[in-house]
């Protein structure tokens, strides 16, 4: 039989078609990522992770929590690692003294809480992981105030939906960082504005003076440098309409929980 | 149709429609779940153990770039990759440093976001088919049939005895090949039950929603990190599953192979007996 004769070209053709095949594969991957009606597919999946999530997990399902002995040996700080503007540098140069936090938007009573009020009030500790999109996690213990509780103390109106959160970093000019949850979210035990970190005062590069810990979700989520809580009932009136500023940038799920 | 009377050349009906249906689409979603997970990759390329893992914590596998060589470093093992993991040329001849080449992750130029949207939306595709073959599989006798493994089978003389069958190239014919061998079984069972559970629950084990809603996972597969590092492996498990698979196809006759996954009918490989019916006893009046 002519047998081999016949296998080598059909091996040559395979891996031929094979890699054809897989050119035309990327190439047609790459086209429909860019492409407006599967883009709108593939985010499709975002809203299902987010209600199948919701579905099996109670409202206040915490987050685990760690022992102090499973703490990172260095928490990798990643993003903005400094408000960096002079407004906010004259801040870290003053240890935050006229530093206040301006609660406001959709409530009753508008808050302004230096940071001494805010340590002397109820506050939670907690040591959990944080996850980055990318892949690593570290954990850390922190200490904050229970955002719930002071948007209870600020009046609340019943017509908000989100609170935003409005940081001292930029990422270009005008572009400050800022950041969004959903009330499930703001009121969940486990969600705090942080100004401790591994028992001592919350460092720079983590987001002096004040970090948001909402903690069933990844870590852009984690606004650090909060300089402004706001209550509102649309996401589309802040910047890109997206609800963060990684949403707005590079299309980031707004929902991270996972 | 009894056992006995088939031979080589028999045309037999091999794949249900379900499991051609899902044969497939699996095969296109682990395609793109795999494509999709390598570029994932590529935005932290280390793996770790534990609960936690940054980069100054200890990884046991580390795709980086140190200079102009790529490598892959396996518990302190270093070996040089340069050019296809570590670093590398894109299609416009453009040096990149990232873990995996741009020929095998979707999208082909760095998106962590873009390559998150095809993998989470995928996943579902891919846990929605899996669940439903299996309990289709399980319901029409394919499990109990033709993947339960007997008792018999579990004979290590049996199974060596296929080992060396196959490594010598020799495959059952006629009626031998119309059930799976215990080696397929084997696989397939271990793809089905073992690899692509463990897939998709060390999937949800990274996400930090689910591990307020079901602790469990993270008892389960050690911490995230370790769940991260199942994950890949797992995923390395599929794709050597795949080069055996297609290997397999190649040697086993890719045309009627390929066939009785679309259609459903197989042959029964080996040499076809001439017809005898023309050799009629001499002297016998025809």
């Amino acid at each position: 039989m002519t047998n081999s004769k016949l296998v080598v070209p059909r091996r040559k053709f395979l891996t031929g078609a094979a890699l054809g095949g897989s050119g035309l594969l990327l190439a047609g991957c790459d086209a429909l990522t860019e492409n407006a009606g599967f883009r709108s597919f593939l985010r499709s999946g975002e809203a299902l992770n987010k209600g199948a999530q919701r579905l099996i997990m109670d409202r206040s399902a915490l987050a685990p929590e760690f022992s102090a002995a499973d703490i990172s040996p260095i928490f990798k700080a990643n993003g903005s690692v400094s408000g960096d503007t002079p407004a906010y540098n004259a801040h870290v140069a003053n240890k935050f003294a006229d530093w206040q936090l301006r609660i406001d938007g959709m409530v009753r009573n508008p808050l302004s809480l230096d940071l001494a009020q805010l340590m002397k009030m109820p506050s939670r500790e907690q040591i959990t992981r944080h996850d980055c999109v990318e892949g690593w996690s570290a954990i850390g213990k922190w200490r904050g105030t229970p955002l719930g509780m002071l948007l209870k103390q600020a009046g609340l109106s019943t017509k908000a939906r989100y609170i935003v959160f409005h940081c001292a970093d930029q990422w270009g000019p005008g572009v400050p960082y800022y950041e969004s949850v959903d009330l499930i979210d703001a009121f969940h035990p486990q969600t705090i504005l942080a100004w401790s970190m591994n028992d001592g005062v919350l460092p720079v590069r983590h987001g002096a003076p004040l970090r948001l810990r909402v903690e069933r979700q990844l870590g852009y989520k984690q606004a650090k440098y909060v300089m402004r809580v706001e209550a509102t009932d649309d996401l589309k009136k802040f910047y890109g309409g997206n609800g963060g500023y990684w949403e707005d940038a590079h299309d980031y799920d707004w929902y991270a929980g996972i | 149709m009894e056992q006995a009377e088939l031979k080589p050349g028999d045309v037999i009906k091999r794949h249900r429609l379900s499991t051609r249906i899902w044969h497939w689409t699996n095969a296109l979603t682990m395609l793109v779940m795999l494509m999709s997970g390598l570029m994932i990759f590529n935005a932290h390329s280390r793996l770790y153990w534990g609960d936690y893992g940054a980069n100054d914590d200890k990884a046991w596998l580390v795709i980086d770039d140190a200079g102009d060589t790529g490598f892959i470093e396996i518990a302190g093992v270093r070996v040089q990759t340069t050019g296809v993991l570590g670093i590398w040329k894109d299609s416009e001849g453009e040096v990149k440093r990232r873990a995996f080449p741009y020929w095998i992750t979707i999208p082909s130029g760095y998106d962590l976001q873009a390559a998150r949207r095809w993998h989470f939306t995928f996943a579902w595709i891919l846990a929605v088919a899996l669940t439903l073959y299996m309990l289709r599989s399980v319901w029409n006798g394919h499990v109990i049939r033709d993947l339960h493994i007997r008792k018999w089978e579990w004979s290590p003389r049996h199974i060596w005895h296929d080992i060396t069958q196959h490594a010598r190239l020799r495959f059952p014919t006629g009626a031998a090949a119309k059930d799976y061998n215990i080696l397929q079984k084997i696989s397939y069972i271990g793809v089905i039950f073992i690899l692509l559970p463990l897939i998709i629950f060390t999937g949800l084990t990274m996400s930090p929603a689910m591990n307020a809603a079901w602790p469990w996972l993270l008892d389960l597969f050690g911490g995230r990190q370790s769940a991260r590092s199942l994950h890949f492996i797992a995923a390395l498990g599929l794709v050597a599953f795949f080069f055996v698979h297609i290997m397999m196809v190649l040697l086993a006759g890719p045309i009627n192979e390929v066939r009785s996954m679309i259609t459903g009918k197989y042959t029964l490989p080996g040499k076809v007996e001439p017809d005898l019916e023309p050799e009629l006893p001499k002297g016998e009046p025809a």
